[in-house]
């Protein structure tokens, strides 16, 4: 069963958050483990598998980057594994001067600019994704998905730049 | 498969939803421990004779033998700081190798033996003891707390532990209560638990923060309540962060203060204990005096420190500084701004420090919630989930992980498999491939922690995948599996997709307890199990005697005619005996007297049943009988 299905929604791009917290939440009422203590172990087993998979449908489905490259996943656009390398000269460079930008940056002020550049970069993209599924352009689709999930890995450590600029522990 | 009945959420069918499986909430902290027990959604701490709800997490080791917890072994910190111990839960699951980072609180001598990778033991009373069975006194004693004031054996309770434990901790936390005797229903966070006690009095909805500042933890974690959904977003912490660290401040100071007057102290364990303990002193006056002051004395000699709340802020405020920016860090982790937080609960002795009130105020810029006793608040939410899990509440508790779980790939790089933050429980597998030619076997190394390097993380556990059929490098399809169940404890398992080889781990963390250890310790357990079984034999025949006095006198009061005043008199001696008897500890005396009562009253019992029957006939219709017979 594809997390569009265990949800119980429609497999699409967009998705209301409310509408993904309600199914969750309607389904882990029935599997959550904390509803089967003291019954039968396989019981216990099933619905702990059970609610482990609404838990990656859920977490899947709740980020938007994430979302997107699993819906292309469905439709057969096939992305290298994650941490691959990357093969699009164009997003190498891209993502080479992004990197040294956010190295060099040593106030929190200056990371917070470059965080919040990608940030409107990931809307852009994912606002020309819808497009891209609907014409099914493949390479066109892997080409973004790949520059989303380089720009997901920028948040990532520009936060962790940002802990690091502020204060060590005493 | 045969398909499983799915009962309506709240209609659970309960195993043994009987009177006498009461479960309870055990906050097991590192300065004090608390247990409560909540009955119908109302949560109440259980007190000593004294009326206090807290039980100092101390544990003492006297030299005339036995142990001692909570008040009793605090007293005796002074006299024989060697042999009483507090402060364990800095402790759980540590190697000797991570030592070094709490050495500084904990003056406590390092048992001998014991490998790199085994817990760590301490030299407590002359014995090495393990943070686990040191733990697991104290559950005891909380047990027996439990079992005074609600005159039943308590078997199950639900555990908080620092959202930020990691494995090891969390599975020498299940190790110590099962030393106790307790089966634990589930290990619940602290703040999860806190936002539950809060959550569920006041019915509120939104994004709600949690700031515990411990004795020796901090943890901040982001829930959303919801229609009774409780969903931690994301948490993050330091498990070596806390008013301790407060009271070491002062404490040195007291000591530097009195090298610079020239007292030239033999800084020992006993100098050590009185200087924290005065530490604390001073802290805790300061968080309603502008000054506080204190006398030390050391080896006989006397010294007086006094202490302005302004200087004391000065010494903490790189602590306080460090949390406020955890905190931020794990709304950025949540994608949140702290001005769209309703309301930071906060839990925690040390989050009476009037700055760190201030600090949290600042940062959501709205006053805290306190309203709840931050020192029972969760033990109090912890009750509530043991009610849940065994009364089948219609809450429901979604925790996520608060440390990403990955394994070492070449070169000593870690590859993330759970990221912090994700809803357990979990099932998350990834793919890797043989390095070499012909490759046989494939070492898992499972880590936990947020660092790139394996050297950065903790190691949780170690084994091999082996018999992997000779393939060209990169032929191999080696799919790891890591499952974290919703106690936050993780499986680890591999298989080789090509040929079926499979294996699987429970992972046993690298500080964890060996078979031995444990056996040690429940065979130690043993040793007091005779103790243990005698209470509660004595508790169960206490409890029966009274019932039965309770009803012998509802039945006299109703037909106590039907006795001659000789029977009467009779009766009334035995119920005398039975509660002198009752009075005193000696279960055979309670029986014996129980059942000298129980022949005395037979013929009352059967005079009042033979009227029973004769009022329920007479007068009645046949269809009046009837019904009154199928009531």
């Amino acid at each position: 069963m594809d997390h569009f299905a265990r949800l119980g929604l429609p497999a699409a791009l967009d998705l209301e958050l409310a509408q993904l917290d309600r199914a969750y939440f309607a389904r882990q009422r029935l599997w959550h483990p904390d509803r089967f203590v003291g019954r039968p172990a396989e019981e216990r087993a099933r619905a702990s598998i059970e609610a482990a998979a609404l838990n990656d449908a859920y977490r899947t489905l709740k980020d938007p980057v994430d979302r997107a490259v699993y819906l292309a996943t469905l439709k057969g656009v096939e992305l290298p594994g994650d941490g691959k390398t990357i093969d699009d000269p164009d997003l190498l460079m891209e993502a080479m001067e992004a990197r040294e930008a956010l190295h060099e940056a040593t106030t929190v002020d200056e990371v917070e600019v470059l965080a919040g550049r990608a940030r409107k970069d990931v809307e852009a993209a994912l606002g020309g994704l819808a497009s891209l599924l609907l014409q099914d352009d493949k390479p066109a689709i892997r080409k973004t998905l790949l520059r989303l999930r380089y720009l997901d890995k920028f948040a990532e450590e520009a936060r962790a730049r940002r802990m690091n600029i502020q204060r060590p522990r005493p | 498969m045969t398909l499983l009945e799915i009962h309506e959420p709240g209609e659970t069918p309960l195993p043994h939803a009987g009177e006498g499986s009461l479960a309870v909430g055990i906050d097991l902290g590192t300065t004090n421990s608390v247990v409560a027990i909540a009955r119908e959604g109302k949560p109440a701490a259980l007190h000593d004779e004294a009326g206090r709800a807290l039980v100092p997490s101390v544990v003492a080791y006297p030299a005339a033998g036995g142990v001692l917890v909570g008040e009793e072994a605090r007293i005796l910190e002074s006299q024989e700081p060697r042999n009483v111990v507090a402060s364990i839960k800095r402790l759980m699951g540590r190697g000797a190798a991570d030592l070094h980072a709490v050495a500084g609180v904990l003056p406590y001598e390092i048992a001998p033996g014991g490998g790199p990778t085994d817990m760590v033991k301490l030299l407590i009373g002359g014995k090495a003891r393990s943070p686990v069975e040191i733990s697991a006194e104290i559950l005891k004693a909380l047990r027996a707390r439990a079992e005074a004031a609600l005159e039943k054996p308590i078997e199950r309770a639900v555990i908080t532990v620092p959202a930020y434990f990691d494995d090891a901790a969390r599975t020498a936390t299940r190790d110590a209560a099962r030393v106790a005797g307790l089966e634990v229903l589930r290990l619940v966070n602290e703040p999860t638990a806190a936002a539950l006690a809060y959550g569920l009095d006041k019915g509120s909805e939104g994004l709600y923060a949690v700031y515990d500042l411990g004795g020796g933890t901090f943890d901040f974690s982001l829930l959303r309540l919801e229609k009774g959904v409780f969903q931690v977003l994301a948490t993050g912490g330091d498990t070596a962060l806390g008013g301790d660290d407060f009271d070491r401040a002062i404490a040195e100071r007291m000591l530097a203060e009195r090298r610079t007057d020239g007292l030239a102290d033999q800084v020992d364990e006993a100098a050590v204990k009185a200087a924290l303990a005065l530490g604390r002193q001073i802290k805790e006056q300061l968080s309603d005096r502008d000054q506080a002051s204190g006398r030390l004395e050391i080896a006989g000699v006397p010294s007086f420190h006094t202490l302005e709340r302004a200087a004391f802020e000065a010494m903490i405020e790189a602590y306080v500084a460090r949390t406020i920016d955890i905190a931020r860090s794990v709304l950025a982790d949540a994608g949140m701004s702290a001005g769209e937080i309703e309301g930071v609960v906060l839990v925690g002795g040390s989050t009476r420090v009037p700055q760190v009130r201030a600090a949290v105020a600042a940062m959501g810029g709205k006053p805290p919630l306190s309203d709840i006793d931050p020192d029972e608040v969760v033990a109090l939410g912890a009750a509530l989930q043991a009610e849940a899990l065994t009364g089948g509440g219609d809450t429901l508790l979604l925790d996520v992980t608060p440390l990403s779980l990955g394994l070492e790939t070449m070169g000593g790089i870690v590859e993330k498999i759970v990221p912090r933050n994700t809803p357990i429980p979990v099932q998350l597998a990834q793919e890797f491939t043989t390095y070499q030619d012909g490759q046989a076997a494939m070492a898992i190394h499972v880590v936990q922690g947020e660092r790139e390097m394996v050297a950065d993380c903790r190691s949780l556990a170690r084994f091999e995948l082996l018999g992997i059929p000779p393939m060209t490098a990169g032929a191999a399809r080696i799919r790891v599996m890591f499952a974290v169940d919703a106690d936050g404890l993780l499986t680890v398992s591999a298989e080789e997709r090509t040929t079926g080889v499979a294996q699987r781990v429970e992972v046993k963390p690298s500080y964890g307890l060996s078979h031995d250890d444990m056996a040690d310790m429940l065979y130690d357990s043993l040793d007091n199990a005779e103790a243990d079984m005698t209470l509660r034999l004595l508790t169960e025949a206490r409890v029966e005697a009274r019932r039965n006095l309770l009803a012998l006198e509802a039945a006299l009061a109703r037909d106590g005619e039907l006795l001659s005043a000789e029977e009467r008199g009779a009766l009334d001696a035995g119920r005398a005996r039975l509660e002198a008897a009752l009075s005193g500890d000696d279960r055979e005396a309670i029986n014996a007297a129980a059942e000298a009562l129980e022949m005395l009253s037979k013929p009352f019992a059967e005079r009042r049943m033979d009227r029973g029957i004769r009022d329920a006939l007479s007068g009645l219709s046949v269809s009046e009988l009837e019904t009154r017979v199928g009531e």
